[in-house]
């Protein structure tokens, strides 16, 4: 049989304040254990929540971004449960009325791009964390974490491959990033995914029984969980097994994703509006104000790139793929004045090589916009030519300064003198008369030969147009 | 001194006749005589309240005195307040120490007061007797086999007996007023929202509000006054500009006899009918006959869906409570078990263990309606019935400007005579509830005795913000009566 599978995914984005979601305290990560907690936090008999407009901002900035409803009145509810990483034995999060409904994310794909339908985000705190090693059989408590605050998107389930959910998941990382809520950082926990993967025979309508793969911390391991998990429910099927809903984790080591608790075990959470929050509302005002405040989104930039600076759709991807890449092509364009094709030439050949190279990302490159726009006006000016401008980008990479004392110093300066190129391949000619002579019985290749030596003779700092042209008027004369 | 008001005691201390730590002294020694048998107080700290004593003297001598600024308070044991132990009279916090102070116990040590001690209370401030607590009952001070009624029954007692000239209560469905009620005291619950909750222990956050209890009106408008203020910490705190209870408490009007003319007090029907005492409806007609005489009008009105407020509230308090309470798990602070298995055993260890009976059976009533297939039944419908009962209120102040009864059924009834039949004894809450779930301002100032000459009390209910106009009528009947300084015997 032929199977479909579908995936829906859920993201946990901690918003980038830099105090918790209903308390004062820090969210800085990495602090000693217990010292980002205050009596909010620890949930001290009497303390009381008050919640951070800075969170609400960020995530009406995210719902302008995907085009979803922002609800003007929206509900805190506490869901309840009890664990020792969390404090007041329940979670201030969102259930009936989200802050964010709706909504999509437009994925590019190889195949071409996809929508994905956002179905809500909403607003909520984060727990704790315990830590079960080096306590000798008890459990250590860190509550810096509990009350950051996070934005979580639900997805409808609309993926079919672990490919898509990727994409996607890319796609979300880059826009929190992009519109400056989330740092996106996933070592530390701050864009984490939940899939809901199901499988169906191919053309059925009705929904697979899902599992939910929690906690993906990397796009690597939401690939291999998924990819996993679908073969596990696909064999399980046509072994003529059924597949029980169930949370389950992905262990990267052993590559496979085990059970965590099944439906059975689910908590009923006693969802009920927090009496200590008032409903979250939103005038228009505001909304419009931050919508007013939302930079050109990735989706809007990169059909500009195509349609007005005629851009390959792979280059106006590449370079819309971060709002730090998008910023330094257009620094660069805008330092050059034009030249939009060098630039995505430049940028994403020969910078993202020696970022890869050197895992760096682009806000780490040693090698700022202007330097390269820089460079680019010389090689535009064609006062250096492509060969010279490589040698100039490796020495700019190195540290060793702008592009006019570089070309200076170690005289990369292109020929362009007509009279001296003419020199130099009239010796070319008369050094190399087998070629010459190839070439008028009509051998292609033998031109460039030649051009090649009248480089070797410039020590390639020849203008190779000019050259061609020349070396082309004098075979034929 | 015993029967002085907060002013009068103010102007004793300005005029230093008396120092503040002769006055704290004072009520201490009277603490450590009467307090064995009436176990109104649970912790006692002298030289705390002395150290405060010495610092508001001081505060005295350099000009600096605010009107309670020497005033030693009773605290009701709810209030978290820095270095003192708060209990909230439970096992569960029998050895907590606050780190922090109330916002509420922040104002009043600002203004120089002096904590006195804290009181006793029901446990997490659930029961109407003050019989619940982990720290065994309060008694009344007009008969010691009796209640002193609840939650803030410890406080209630306190100025009942002048073991303080005033005290701090909450109320979440009378907890304030009913004990004031049966121990001839007043007390004000202010309109949801006047007075912070930060740092007042939380029951059931949407009702919950602090508030003061003293001897006289007179005194509840000095001490609400500091009590009262907007607080950034508490969502709920609302901002709006300060007033001057005091100065409500004036009257204009030119006929001296006629103090209260234009003031129509609306009646209910519904709380004259059956479960009301004899002897309580006795002495609430005469009350309201003592308003008309002092100008007001009487009003019959009607509060339609005033049967439906007890069984609202005892869903959504205990669906709040149940929440609210499970930060108390044994894991950071406060009881833990001394002995269990894995952790689902710790946390059912701790909370059998630290709870009472009222706790355990409030938390299973409130987890009950906020199930999965109950919420709607009962949870939201008793959020609708709460929405048709401010209906009724706003429907009532059209037609008139306090809303005058009972406070409670009868007067104080035997200890452990209810204890066996929590029902009853949450049908007590009948005539109180209703203010809670609509947010409004109410009162209890006593009205006359009852049945083995115990005190009765009269319950003012005020539209939104109210408070001032409560108080006025309250102290105009005080200033004709002298119910309020009726003291029980053996306490002079």
């Amino acid at each position: 049989m032929d199977w479909e599978t579908v995936i829906g995914i859920e993201t946990h984005a901690q918003l980038s304040t830099a105090s918790k979601i209903f308390s004062g305290a820090a969210t800085q990560f990495g602090a000693a254990p217990n010292v980002q907690a205050c009596a909010v936090d620890i949930a001290l008999p009497g303390v009381l929540p008050v919640l951070n407009q800075g969170a609400v901002e960020r995530a009406i900035r995210f719902g302008l971004a995907v085009g979803a409803d922002i609800n003007r009145r929206s509900v805190f509810a506490r869901k309840n449960y009890f664990y020792p990483d969390l404090p007041k034995g329940y979670q201030i999060s969102q259930y009936e009325l989200p802050v964010v409904q709706g909504g999509s994310l437009t994925v590019v794909l190889e195949e071409g791009v996809k929508t994905v339908r956002l179905t809500r985000a909403h607003l909520e705190e984060d727990a704790g964390k315990s830590l079960h090693e080096d306590f000798h059989g008890m459990s250590g408590i860190d509550l810096n974490r509990a009350g950051t605050p996070l934005l979580e998107i639900v997805t409808e389930p609309d993926m079919r491959s672990a490919e898509e959910a990727v994409a996607y998941a890319r796609a979300l990382h880059a826009l929190v990033r992009w519109i400056g809520i989330c740092d996106g950082n996933m070592q530390e926990g701050s864009f984490r995914c939940d899939a809901n993967v199901s499988v169906r025979p191919k053309g059925a309508e009705a929904l697979g029984t899902r599992s939910e793969i929690k906690n993906l911390n990397s796009f690597r391991f939401m690939e291999e969980a998924i990819n996993y998990e679908v073969r596990r429910q696909i064999e399980l099927l046509e072994d003529g097994g059924t597949v029980v809903q169930e949370t389950r984790l992905y262990d990267p080591d052993r590559k496979e994703t085990r059970s965590m608790r099944s439906k059975e075990d689910a908590h009923d959470y006693r969802y009920f509006p927090d009496p200590d929050l008032l409903p979250l509302a939103i005038s228009a005002e505001t909304i419009e104000s931050i919508r007013s405040g939302l930079p050109e989104l990735p989706q809007a930039k990169r059909d500009r790139y195509i349609r007005d600076h005629q851009l390959s759709a792979y280059d106006a991807g590449v370079l819309t793929s971060s709002r730090e890449v998008a910023d330094f092509y257009e620094d660069v364009i805008s330092a050059l004045g034009g030249g939009y094709k060098l630039a995505a030439t430049w940028i994403t050949g020969e910078l993202f090589g020696a970022l890869k190279r050197a895992g760096l990302e682009i806000s780490q490159s040693p090698l700022g916009s202007r330097q390269l726009a820089g460079l680019l006006q010389q090689l535009q000016d064609k006062v250096v030519n492509g060969k010279g401008a490589k040698e100039v980008f490796d020495a700019m990479w190195n540290g060793e300064g702008e592009a006019t004392a570089i070309i200076a110093a170690k005289g990369l300066k292109q020929i362009s003198d007509a009279g001296e190129l003419e020199q130099v391949i009239d010796g070319v000619l008369v050094a190399n008369p087998k070629s010459v002579e190839e070439y008028r019985a009509g051998k292609e290749k033998a031109f460039n030969a030649l051009v090649g030596q009248a480089m070797k003779a410039t020590r390639g700092k020849g203008n190779p147009a000019q050259i061609n042209e020349i070396l082309k008027k004098k075979l034929a004369g | 001194m015993l029967n002085a008001s907060l002013k009068q005691l103010s102007a004793l201390l300005a005029q230093k006749k008396l120092s503040s730590v002769e006055l704290t002294q004072f009520h201490l020694d009277r603490v450590a005589r009467f307090n064995p048998e009436l176990n109104a107080f649970l912790t006692v700290d002298a030289e705390r309240s002395l150290a405060q004593a010495r610092a508001a003297d001081a505060l005295i001598a350099a000009g600096k005195a605010q009107p309670l600024t020497g005033i030693p308070l009773a605290h009701k044991d709810i209030f978290c307040a820095k270095g003192w132990r708060t209990t909230c009279g439970s096992k569960m916090l029998a050895n907590f120490v606050s780190p922090y102070d109330a916002h509420v116990v922040e104002q009043l040590n600002a203004a120089g007061a002096v904590i006195l001690g804290k009181t006793n209370m029901d446990e997490f401030a659930m029961g109407s007797s003050s019989e619940t607590g982990f720290w065994g009952p309060v008694k009344n001070p007009w008969d010691p086999a009796r209640v002193a009624g609840g939650s803030s029954g410890g406080s209630a007692a306190a100025v009942a007996a002048r073991m303080a000239p005033a005290a701090i209560g909450t109320d979440t469905g009378g907890s304030i007023r009913q004990p004031a009620a049966l121990t001839g005291i007043s007390g004000l619950k202010p309109t949801y929202g006047v007075v912070s909750r930060y740092g007042m222990i939380a029951y059931a956050s949407s009702l919950d509000q602090g508030g003061p209890m003293a001897k006289s009106a007179e005194d509840l408008a000095l001490m609400l006054n500091v009590m009262a203020g907007f607080d950034a910490r508490d969502s709920t705190s609302l901002e709006r500009p300060a007033e001057d209870y005091t100065r409500a408490l004036e009257v204009s009007a030119t006929d001296s006899d006629k103090p209260l003319a234009g003031l129509r007090i609306g009646v209910p029907k519904e709380y004259f009918g059956d479960g009301l005492a004899v002897d309580v409806a006795v002495a609430v007609e005469a009350a309201l006959a003592q308003f008309e005489k002092l100008g007001a009008k009487r009003v019959a009105i009607s509060l339609p869906n005033s049967g439906l407020s007890v069984p609202a509230y005892y869903v959504i308090a205990p669906a709040e409570a149940s929440s609210n309470l499970s930060r108390f798990d044994g894991v950071r602070y406060g009881y833990r078990a001394p002995e269990y298995g894995d952790l689902a055993d710790m946390y059912r260890k701790t909370r059998a263990q630290g709870f009472g009976a009222e706790v355990k059976r409030r938390i299973l009533i409130g987890t009950y309606v906020l199930s999965h297939g109950y919420y709607d039944a009962y949870y939201l419908k008793a959020q609708k019935i709460r929405r048709l009962i401010a209906r009724d209120f706003t429907q009532a102040y059209k037609q008139c400007d306090l809303i005058m009864g009972p406070t409670s059924p009868s007067v104080a009834f035997g200890l452990d005579s209810m204890l066996s039949d929590p029902v009853q004894m949450y049908l007590l809450d009948i005539y109180t509830t209703a203010a809670n779930l609509a947010g409004l301002p109410a009162m209890s100032i006593p009205c006359g005795f009852g049945e083995g000459g115990l005190p009765v009390g009269l319950q003012l209910v005020g539209d939104y913000f109210a408070e001032g106009k409560m108080l006025r009528a309250a102290h105009q009947y005080q200033l004709a009566t002298d119910w309020h300084l009726r003291q029980p015997a053996g306490t002079e």
